[in-house]
């Protein structure tokens, strides 16, 4: 990664620093556009940066800081539409590939990419508005996006396919997949487990937000899937529960997993908080999925934060 | 006589398949009952059972396609099309994937009743963009279309026969994408005869022209694009206008896609859909639904009353009089 971008020598610093400026950058875009997945940075920004910065072996950016505008959707009359892939490097059988598959964290990934110089600042701009690739919800065209996800629970079965394919080919890199925690409420993922099992994957790696959270509020009040890590052992996978905010234990099972042959994929379950780092965000529990601000008086609060955590980064 | 083929499908793959070592083959375990078996024996490296979970196969096939494999997916047409619809359309239709969606027991050919039977697949996988939607009716389609889908840029969906199939047509002519079959010319009205029932509908038009109407006759097997020119020139040169006759619902397959064409040219002929109509279906034998139904022979003949007005007097018997034959005696047991 960039030297020059990161002063500290020390992978978890750059991760805390990483993950930090990604909340201030979201806070921010949220404040400006009095609406944001803000929730989503709080608890994923650690799982992410830990993936780009410490587990995932991707080559530079193929792609260019402002991201380009929509080419039309991909069809047999149209060679010119393209997947977001490029801004995660080059494909290549020794470097890894990333499936992001919960795309309605599309903000927090955009905003991760700026933070570790795949994307440029000004791109945020583009987010939401007509004609960009900048979506709202990340779809393969969108920057770091690869596959069309936002069904949920469809990018799982599309990595393990990838996964199989590469192995097929003998290439020896790794797929790895972030997933939300909810999307183990859709019988696909199920599925898909039990296909890597049986077709014993193994250089495929699974990081999961888990921060309890969904649409209409918690899980547990909405459908619960605990014991997660026992039912995904179950289903013959290598399962890992560690603090999804802590670095260190977020690349352990990684690095131990590079360093033997595989049969079964490997599973990081990211236990996080959503309001991590805006605490301010605990007074709208449950309903944190998507952040709208209602008076004046919480905008103003926000926009503090936003300062105060500003002050402190400088 | 017609020659009647056994399992033609499975025995094409595995001659097909031999030099394409893209060619992969997914199967929800119904591997012999997709004549995928020969495949996987033959070449167990590119055979993978994904178990009865659809969706998952799906998008894994979808995986495999972006990598530049071909897979070719095996189950009955009902489970690919209904069960993972949204995972056919978000996982290989959008990013215009070279799936290739082997679908059998299409229609009324299964005694299995309303769960295995696809009254409704030409509809869904024709509104999906990107998707080609072809349908074989005899033996030599059966055999040559997997050329036909393998040069699509796109995911296509085949409408697949199994088991004993016919002979209709020359295996030295092919399916071909985008061109109908010419089966007679006529000025009076024209047919237009989709997959099994272009059998039915040759003993029925062999009857009519006995009786003095001059019947043109199209078998239709690319249903999606629906672009061939052939089909308007027929239409337009008949005077009394046009019969489709499906092995489908009449909403969404072959009776819609020619009411939009007639519309869109501003052909002003009338149209009459043979197809179930705004039903389902039940398990029973396929000559006993093909008449209960009214997809026989029977139908097609009161549908060309119909259309000219004419009483022609033909009868279930002067119909099997003219019976092509060889639909054989062969084991009825189903393997689902």
């Amino acid at each position: 990664m960039d030297q020059a971008r990161f002063p500290s020598p020390d992978p978890r610093t750059q991760v805390g620093q990483v993950a930090a400026a990604v909340r201030r950058r979201v806070l921010e875009h949220t404040l400006l556009h009095n609406g944001g997945y803000l929730s989503q940075a709080c608890s994923a920004a650690e799982v992410l940066a830990t993936l780009y910065l410490r587990v995932m072996r991707l080559g530079p950016s193929q792609a260019p800081l402002t991201p380009r505008p929509f080419a039309g959707v991909p069809g047999a009359d149209n060679p010119a539409s393209f997947t977001g892939a490029d801004y995660n490097g080059p494909r290549a059988p020794e470097l890894d590939r990333f499936i992001f598959s919960p795309v309605h964290y599309a903000l927090v990934l955009y905003s991760l990419l700026i933070e570790v110089g795949r994307l440029g600042p000004a791109a945020l701009a583009q987010f939401n508005q007509d004609g960009s690739t900048v979506e709202l919800i990340g779809a393969e065209h969108s920057p770091g996006h690869e596959v069309t996800a936002g069904s949920l629970a469809q990018a799982i079965s599309q990595a393990g396919g990838i996964a199989l394919a590469r192995r097929l080919r003998g290439e020896p890199g790794w797929v790895w997949v972030f997933m939300s925690d909810g999307e183990f409420q859709e019988g696909q993922a199920w599925e898909a487990f039990a296909a890597l099992a049986h077709h014993r994957i193994g250089r495929l790696g699974v990081y999961v937000d888990a921060n309890a959270q969904q649409c209409d509020g918690a899980m547990a009040s909405v459908m619960t899937i605990e014991p997660l890590a026992a039912r995904l052992r179950a289903f013959g996978a290598e399962v890992h529960e560690v603090d999804g905010h802590d670095s260190d234990a977020l690349a352990a099972p990684a690095a131990a997993a590079r360093t033997t042959d595989r049969d079964r994929p490997l599973v990081v379950i990211a236990r996080t908080d959503p309001c991590r780092g805006i605490d301010l965000l605990r007074a709208r529990a449950p309903k944190l999925h998507y952040v709208r601000f209602k008076s004046e008086q919480e905008f103003a609060e926000y926009s503090q934060l936003l300062a105060t955590l500003r002050e402190a980064a400088a | 006589m017609i020659e009647t083929v056994q399992r033609p499908h499975g025995v094409n793959l595995v001659r097909w398949a031999k030099d394409r070592p893209e060619v992969l083959v997914l199967s929800a375990d119904l591997t012999a009952s997709c004549e995928a078996d020969g495949f996987r024996d033959a070449y167990p490296d590119r055979f993978f059972s994904m178990g009865m979970a659809e969706q998952n196969m799906m998008s894994f096939a979808a995986g495999l396609a972006r990598e530049g494999f071909t897979p070719f997916v095996h189950t009955f047409a009902v489970f690919i099309c209904r069960r993972p619809f949204d995972q056919v359309a978000m996982s290989i239709a959008y990013p215009n994937l070279p799936v290739r969606l082997i679908g059998f027991l299409p229609g009324l050919t299964t005694a299995g009743g309303v769960t295995h039977q696809a009254i409704d697949d030409v509809a869904l996988m024709r509104l999906l963009p990107n998707m080609t939607v072809l349908e074989c009716g005899d033996a030599t389609e059966v055999e040559s279309v997997l050329d036909a889908a393998q040069a699509i840029n796109g995911p296509v969906y085949v409408r697949m026969l199994r088991g004993e199939v016919p002979r209709l047509f020359d295996p030295g002519a092919p399916l071909r994408l985008g061109q109908a079959r010419p089966l007679g010319a006529g000025g009076d009205l024209a047919v237009l005869s989709t997959g099994i029932c272009t059998e039915e509908a040759l003993r029925a038009t062999a009857a009519l022209r006995a009786a003095g109407l001059a019947v043109a006759h199209l078998h239709v097997s690319t249903l999606k694009p629906f672009t061939d020119p052939l089909i308007l020139e027929t239409i337009a040169g008949v005077r009394h206008g046009v019969i489709t006759m499906e092995n489908h619902g009449i909403i969404g397959g072959l009776g819609s896609a020619v009411a939009e064409s007639l519309a869109e040219a501003g052909l002003g002929k009338r149209l009459i859909r043979l197809g179930l109509r705004d039903t389902y279906a039940h398990g029973a034998g396929r000559d006993y639904l093909l008449r209960e139904y009214g997809l026989d022979a029977m139908a097609l003949v009161r549908a060309a009353e119909d259309l000219t007005g004419a009483r022609l007097g033909l009868t279930e018997a002067a119909l099997t009089g003219v019976r092509l034959e060889t639909l054989g005696t062969a084991d009825k047991t189903e393997d689902l």
